[in-house]
């Protein structure tokens, strides 16, 4: 293997082929696959993610997140997602027509997000979640993510924003956690995160 | 070279020197022309080094203990993790990688270093962009996409970088004196045109001008596992193939292994990314295409593996005398294994269990650290003093660097990827709590494992010290030496 161009050519090729078969296959075969209207309910899915959702995005991206929650439940009798609860059916390419970056993670130290929005809906739960885990999810290896929290000087009545915390969680008295707007729309974002329209190639 | 052809053998062989004196003059210029812009790079990666490893303790503190730095957002887990992977990827490996593919390139193709400038400039500006990316994405701009976290406003640089290097790579390739190739060239020549390939079309397809869905995922992996397996990869392979022969004075035990192992890597690694996203929402098509290059690579990995096993053999009690040898027997024994261990892990019964757990990460530093950096250290150490013509002040150093990292790597791969498996295990069973203090849950049942790593951690920050230490004081009695004007030694240029 003296003669350099034919190393050069072998070189080229190798690269083109996996790119032409990892890369621009794909791309061909559903990189331009469109919503589509739910029979059961008559809605368009997967549908685009609310404006203020869409920023808390940011913030889960900005984050990390992604290092620990998945955004992908496996198919019934692989793994135990669907057993977990992280989802009724297996997720498809559909379900992330809309997202920018696409984060299916790979990783769970924490549990699978896919679903999130489904399985905790309430607002007080998150927030209190993201300022301290140990609140809702006692030994959990989360870090609190306080600094989307602004303590402040407590007025004479409580600002309607104030968090409600547990008291062994709360600030000292004559002050009060309020959220950030970092934090309002992240929890936004992660009720926004729901993969349980019934779509008929997850059936 | 040389009008009358040597045997293929010898031609093959780095330990042949044809004509001592002429040789060893040409080796000095060469050795000499490369003498500013190898330790440009590798000081930058040694700095890149010791950032990277203060971001991996602190990464791995937090994952055992969430309060701590918890209410500084520039440090929080989900940034310093990122910042910790493309310091010691970007900052550390990949500088290395490149002082040694110049060298290797100008040393076996008989050339001294030209251009410099061109490489000096790349080196300014690969610093540059990587300093302002890891800022970024410590303050908040991670890109999201992993392994391309590095946010748009800074990888323009990096990828000016690479392709300056690629190009001095094509001249000095073209303008060779020596026209016979050794096995090594075929492999960095490889890594220098497809990782800027890689690098654009990713950039391109994914933060330029995003494509739509899941096609990112699959761009993302096979941009992923393509930096190690197209860029890394054949650095470490071209390292080992040329330092164990030159230390030991032998010819690679043979050529024929050698192809095969080249041009079978060349053909099933850039495949093998999807597998990364097994039981993920992929068609099922492409991501078995990918297990099936996986194992593939068990071609590549034994036929490589017998070559460089087959040319120490014999040599084996030689350990003990070369630090260099040490440091390149450990990698590619590494690479073997992490290999084979790789493929296990594709397979999708295995993949069930081991996928989303620790045992990914710690098969990732296996691969990563065990056997690539392990190879790059080897290689500093040999190409440093012949470069500045100083010894390496202190053989125990060198001893501690080798010790501490190849026992602290060891006590991080091995615990978590038997915590990662059993985590693993409990994650596929349903009756298992995710998240219970008193029971056995998949999330407690980790934390002495990941307590173990931080400690694994500590012992290889005392390897680096004392590498950094090396370094620090081979570039003080440089400089000194410098100062002092005297006859120039070639003594070294064995």
């Amino acid at each position: 293997m003296n003669y350099g161009p034919i190393i050069f050519l072998g070189i080229f090729l190798t690269i083109a082929s996996s790119w032409l078969g990892l890369v621009l296959a794909p791309q061909i075969q559903f990189g331009r696959q469109q919503e589509i209207k739910i029979e059961e309910t008559g809605e368009v899915y997967p549908p685009v993610r609310p404006g203020l959702a869409q920023q808390g995005m940011e913030i889960y991206k900005a984050n990390g997140c992604i290092y620990c929650h998945t955004q992908q439940v496996r198919t019934e009798g692989y793994g135990a997602d669907i057993a977990r609860n992280w989802g009724q059916r297996r997720t498809v390419t559909r379900d992330y027509l809309h997202d920018k970056p696409v984060m299916l993670g790979t990783m769970r130290t924490g549990p699978d997000l896919t679903n999130i929005g489904v399985r905790q809906t309430s607002v007080l739960w998150h927030l209190q979640h993201l300022y301290d885990p140990q609140i809702t999810s006692k030994g959990s290896i989360m870090p609190p993510f306080r600094f989307l929290f602004e303590k402040r000087k407590a007025g004479d009545k409580p600002s309607p924003d104030a968090l409600a915390l547990p008291k062994e969680f709360a600030p000292e008295a004559g002050f009060e956690i309020v959220p950030k707007q970092e934090a309002k729309v992240l929890v936004q974002y992660l009720l926004s995160l729901k993969a349980n329209a019934p779509l008929p190639e997850a059936k | 070279m040389s009008a009358t052809s040597p045997s293929i053998l010898r031609a093959l062989s780095p330990a042949d020197s044809g004509d001592e004196v002429q040789q060893r003059a040409l080796l000095a210029e060469i050795d000499a022309s490369c003498r500013g812009t190898l330790m440009l790079f590798f000081g930058a990666s040694v700095v890149w080094l010791l950032i990277g490893t203060a971001f991996a303790l602190i990464t791995s503190w937090k994952m055992h203990s969430p309060n701590f730095l918890a209410d500084i957002s520039w440090l929080a887990f989900g940034r310093v993790r990122p910042a910790h992977l493309n310091a010691v990827v970007l900052g550390f490996a990949s500088e290395a990688a490149i002082g040694v593919t110049l060298w290797l390139m100008c040393r076996l193709g008989r050339v001294p270093l030209m251009h410099a400038w061109m490489v000096n400039i790349a080196g300014v500006f690969w610093n540059v962009g990587l300093a302002i990316g890891i800022g970024g994405i410590l303050a908040g701009d991670s890109t999201g996409i992993e392994w391309l976290e590095i946010p748009g406003y800074a990888s323009p640089l990096l990828f000016v970088t690479y392709a300056l290097i690629a190009i001095w790579g094509i001249i000095a390739f073209r303008f060779r004196r020596e026209k016979h190739l050794y096995v090594s060239q075929w492999y960095l020549l490889g890594a220098l045109f497809w990782f800027p390939w890689l690098y654009s079309a990713a950039q391109i397809l994914l933060i330029m001008e995003p494509v739509r869905g899941v096609v990112q995922a699959a761009v993302n992996w096979w941009f992923g596992h393509n930096v190690l397996g197209l860029w890394f990869t054949p650095i470490g392979i071209a390292a080992i193939y040329y330092f164990i022969p030159k230390v030991l004075g032998v010819p690679v035990y043979k050529y024929s292994l050698s192809v095969i192992g080249f041009w079978s890597l060349a053909l099933f690694y850039n495949w093998n990314g999807m597998h990364h996203l097994v039981g993920g929402p992929l068609p099922a098509w492409l991501i078995t295409v990918s297990i099936v290059a996986s194992v593939m690579m068990t071609i590549p990995v034994i036929t490589v593996g017998l070559n460089h096993h087959f040319t120490m053999w014999g040599h084996f009690h030689k350990l003990k005398d070369s630090p260099v040898l040490r440091f390149m027997v450990f990698g590619g024994m590494s690479y073997t294994v992490t290999s084979l261990h790789g493929i296990l892990l594709a397979l999708r019964s295995v993949s069930e269990v081991t996928h989303f757990t620790h045992s990914t990460i710690a098969h990732a530093h296996q691969g990563l650290y065990a056997f690539f950096v392990m190879v790059m250290f080897g290689a500093i150490y040999y190409i440093v003093p012949r470069i500045v013509q100083v010894e390496w002040p202190s053989a125990r150093l060198i001893r501690i660097h080798f010790w501490a990292t190849a026992i602290g790597i060891m006590l991080y791969i091995v615990p978590l990827t038997i915590g990662g498996t059993l985590q693993g295990f409990a994650m596929i069973n349903p009756d298992v709590p995710f998240l219970d203090l008193n029971k056995y849950s998949v999330v407690t049942m980790t934390v002495p494992y990941l307590k173990m790593r931080s400690f694994s951690g500590f012992v290889i920050l005392v390897g680096h010290l004392a590498f950094a230490t090396s370094f620090v004081w081979i570039v003080a009695r440089w400089i000194k030496a410098a100062r002092r004007p005297q006859p120039a030694q070639i003594a070294s240029h064995a």
